[in-house]
């Protein structure tokens, strides 16, 4: 047998090989664990943890969920010489020790236990809360005392107050919205009256006999949101935790209560689930560090779309004309040049762009001509989804122009002469034979736009994101679609979550879960434009007869 | 030399009425010079042949006559194409009306990614035609007169291009033909097809000349011999010889076109 010699390797062209196949088993490997990473933080966070419970060495007892445990680092010394570890608890309790997580030396502890009857309480506000119940009281009178005696008072309790939980949120997000539309929209009536100078005092008499009608209403409405609210503040609990503490709340403030220490496997699943929709569908809590995501993913998803309107009509109609119609010559080249530069400049140009032209320019002269009634109140002079939306797709449009152009390329000559040769004008053939031909080409250009405008945030900051928004652009008053209104996103609560927080720590896991939904709406929205561009191609490509 | 098909029309050219007459064609692309002083008659109702080496001007010519040179930028023409006696290249031509009434047919099957009812449709189409009685009726006559028909009435709304080579071409000759053209031009049409399929082009072709002039580019001299009424011979853009197939592969008076014919050089 021939000895391995380096030259033969390197003559053989083996190397060449090795080294691309390197290149590309690399850059899998990034994404992969890119992905392993964010999926395994994400998803984690819906799983409902056991609460362990440690006696230290000087007699403390601290009980929490495990978060993570490392070496501490510096501790290095002859009878530790891996070093000494410790371990992160999330202690919850922030109205008792004003801090979520604590850290826990592990030579500190003495004991290790899993309490079967701790009760996890998830809270409205302060976060959760892990302990024993001591006592529940109606008003003066105890209904219970002890863990397994509240227990059986509480969850029947709990289903109650969350009914009249639903009930205030129907009220204040449909009952009452509904009202302050009307009432505005009275107001804005009014004040245009003013603006015209037709003073017809019989008009505003009728407006304000309307408003005031309204503000009836209203007070019928407010009035049973305050009973309501008082009746959640009947149920009082007062709760111990591990270190003897004990904090007294109104049961109305609970969100949910559950045994994490005593739930089989199959409980926990169907908890799992349920913490997952519950993401996916509520509205954002405590600085938007817990709760759920869904006006993020809804203002997400809808941002993409009215993008995808704009940019491509847009951008085909550019990229036909550069491909179809102009003469070519040195000023094409240049403008392709340029089209393809604009590609490259950093997004948040665009941003001060659409802050300077669709915000102030436009929007403040949309506002003039016919929102002046509510001025000095911008309505379309401000960022909102409508100037977001079209600030991306203006981003995007050269990914557009420069797809359909080549898929224009692709379409054979033949295609084209033949339609000509049937008697069909230059506009006629490429309507109906040329571009349905370039049909995939286009939705590529589609695809590489969605996927770069979903995960932008820079230049949304500038033209319309928020961290909160009140209400969705799409609601039950006409016209339905708002395209004016401050919206959420999901890039942006990613940086709003993690870095705009006051309690970093707790919002750790709503930023992988933010992330991970994020890649999965970029993947979704994928999937839909592949899987028209796949109908679109096996229509045209001939295998189905 | 004619085997096996109907013997072509054995008629002198100045016989039949001219569909076209070339006056003194020179065509240009950019600088080069496509065609020299071309001039020829090409009757009604005949088929008309070009044969030559490649590059000889041949597909050109074919193209000037419906005017899809002038898709290629920096071309040129000089001279007269007369089509019933009316220049073609007059300012006042309307270039849309001309091709429908000469209709082309190419050397690479073209049918567009459509299904086989909406590729014959699609001239009378584009001429306004939305009955859809009226459409169905072209559709049929427009195959059947290609040949077609038989072989693909159960499955008009499978896609075109799920039919083998010979089928789609015919589609393309039926896909002209629904425009009810005077003249059908063909540029090698059976260059990629088998046998068989040319066979039956080619007898196709014997129908189709009863009721409208074609005229067929081909590299295939026994095609030219086999279904063609007049051959021109081309070389290097000139046309060298113009007269009955007969006359052309029996007894050709220029002694290129009989280097070229009997295998010489090409």
């Amino acid at each position: 047998m021939s000895k391995f010699s380096i030259k033969k390797f390197h003559d053989s062209g083996s190397l060449f090989i090795w080294l691309c196949g390197g290149a590309l088993g690399l850059s899998l490997l990034m994404i992969g664990g890119l992905l392993v990473l964010i999926i395994i933080n994400g998803m984690g966070y819906f799983w409902p943890k056991d609460l362990i419970q440690f006696t230290l060495k000087d007699g403390r007892v601290v009980l929490g969920e495990w978060v993570a445990t490392e070496t501490i680092p510096g501790s290095e010394s002859s009878a530790h010489p891996k070093g000494k570890e410790r371990i992160q608890l999330k202690v919850g309790n922030r109205d008792l020790y004003g801090l979520d997580f604590r850290w826990v030396d592990r030579t500190d502890i003495m004991k290790e236990q899993y309490p079967s009857d701790v009760l996890a309480f998830e809270r409205w506000e302060w976060g959760n809360f892990y302990g024993w119940i001591k006592e529940i009281q109606e008003g003066e009178t105890r209904l219970a005392a002890g863990n397994q005696e509240g227990m059986k008072v509480l969850f029947p309790l709990l289903e109650r107050t969350n009914g009249i939980q639903e009930r205030i949120h129907t009220i204040e997000h449909d009952e009452i919205a509904e009202l302050n539309h009307r009432l505005e929209q009275a107001r804005l009536r009014l004040r245009s009256l003013e603006l015209s100078g037709q003073s017809r005092s019989g008009d505003r008499a009728t407006i304000q006999a309307h408003m005031q009608e309204v503000e009836a209403l209203y007070e019928v409405q407010n009035t049973a949101r305050i009973a309501l609210y008082d009746e959640l503040d009947r149920f009082r609990m007062t709760v111990v935790d591990a270190a003897g503490e004990e904090q007294t709340f109104p049961v109305g403030t609970l969100v949910k209560v559950w045994l994490p220490n005593s739930m089989g496997v199959g409980e926990k699943l169907h908890m799992y689930v349920q913490n997952f929709w519950r993401v996916l569908s509520e509205e954002p809590r405590e600085a938007n560090t817990e709760g759920g995501i869904f006006p993020a993913i809804f203002g997400t998803v809808l941002m993409v779309v009215i993008m995808s309107i704009a940019v491509v009509p847009f951008g085909v109609l550019a990229a036909v004309y550069l491909k179809e119609y102009a003469k070519q010559g040195v000023v094409t080249r240049m403008i392709r040049i340029a089209v393809n530069n604009l590609a490259g400049v950093p997004s948040i140009v665009f941003g001060v762009f659409g802050l300077g032209f669709f915000i102030y320019a436009v929007g403040g002269t949309l506002d003039q001509l016919f929102f002046a009634e509510a001025l000095p109140n911008p309505t379309f002079g401000t960022g909102g989804i409508l100037w977001a939306s079209l600030t991306l797709a203006l981003m995007t449009v050269p990914v557009v122009i420069v797809a359909t152009e080549e898929g224009l390329s692709a379409v054979p000559r033949e295609y084209r002469e033949g339609s000509l040769a049937l008697g069909a004008t230059k506009l006629e053939s490429l309507w109906r034979v040329v571009l349905p031909c370039a049909m995939p080409g286009i939705l590529t250009g589609l695809i590489l736009a969605v996927s770069r405008a979903t995960g932008e945030v820079a230049p949304l900051m500038l033209t319309g994101v928020v961290k909160l928004a009140p209400s969705l652009p799409v609601d039950g008053f006409f016209p339905f679609v708002h395209l004016d209104r401050k919206f959420m996103h999901l890039g942006f609560h990613i940086f709003d979550v993690g870095f705009q927080s006051p309690n970093v720590e707790a919002a750790k896991p709503m930023v992988y879960v933010t992330t991970f939904i994020l890649v999965l709406v970029v993947l979704m929205l994928n999937m839909a434009a592949i899987a028209l561009r796949t109908r679109m191609r096996r229509r045209y490509a001939g295998s189905s007869v | 030399m004619n085997q096996g098909h109907t013997e072509p029309t054995s008629e002198p050219v100045a016989d039949s009425q001219p569909k076209f007459v070339i006056r003194d064609m020179n065509f240009f692309y950019g600088t080069v010079q496509a065609l020299t002083k071309v001039s020829m008659p090409i009757p009604a109702n005949r088929v008309t042949a070009f044969i030559g080496p490649s590059g000889c001007g041949k597909s050109t010519l074919l193209r000037c006559l419906n005017r899809l040179n002038d898709l290629v930028d920096g071309s040129r023409i000089e001279g007269t194409v007369l089509l019933e006696g009316k220049d073609i290249y007059d300012p006042g031509v309307d270039v849309t009306d001309l091709r429908t009434r000469v209709g082309m047919v190419f050397q690479k099957v073209n049918p567009f990614p459509k299904s086989i009812w909406q590729n014959v449709a699609y001239g009378p189409q584009l001429q306004n035609v939305r009955k859809r009685a009226t459409l169905d009726e072209v559709v049929e006559q427009s195959l059947c007169r290609a040949g077609l028909w038989e072989e693909v009435k159960d499955r008009l709304h499978g896609s075109a291009l799920g039919l083998s080579g010979g089928q789609q071409q015919r589609l393309c000759i039926a896909r002209a033909l629904a425009v009810n053209p005077d003249v059908l031009l063909l540029d090698e049409p059976c260059s990629a097809l088998d046998p068989i399929s040319t066979g039956r082009i080619e007898e196709l072709l014997h129908v189709l000349k009863e009721r409208l002039t074609v005229v067929i580019v081909t590299h295939n001299m026994q095609q030219a011999a086999r279904v063609s009424d007049l051959t021109g011979f081309f070389l290097l853009g000139e046309l060298i010889e113009y007269d009955d197939t007969k006359t052309i592969f029996t007894n050709p008076t220029d002694s290129r076109t009989e280097d070229y014919i009997t295998g010489r050089f090409g």
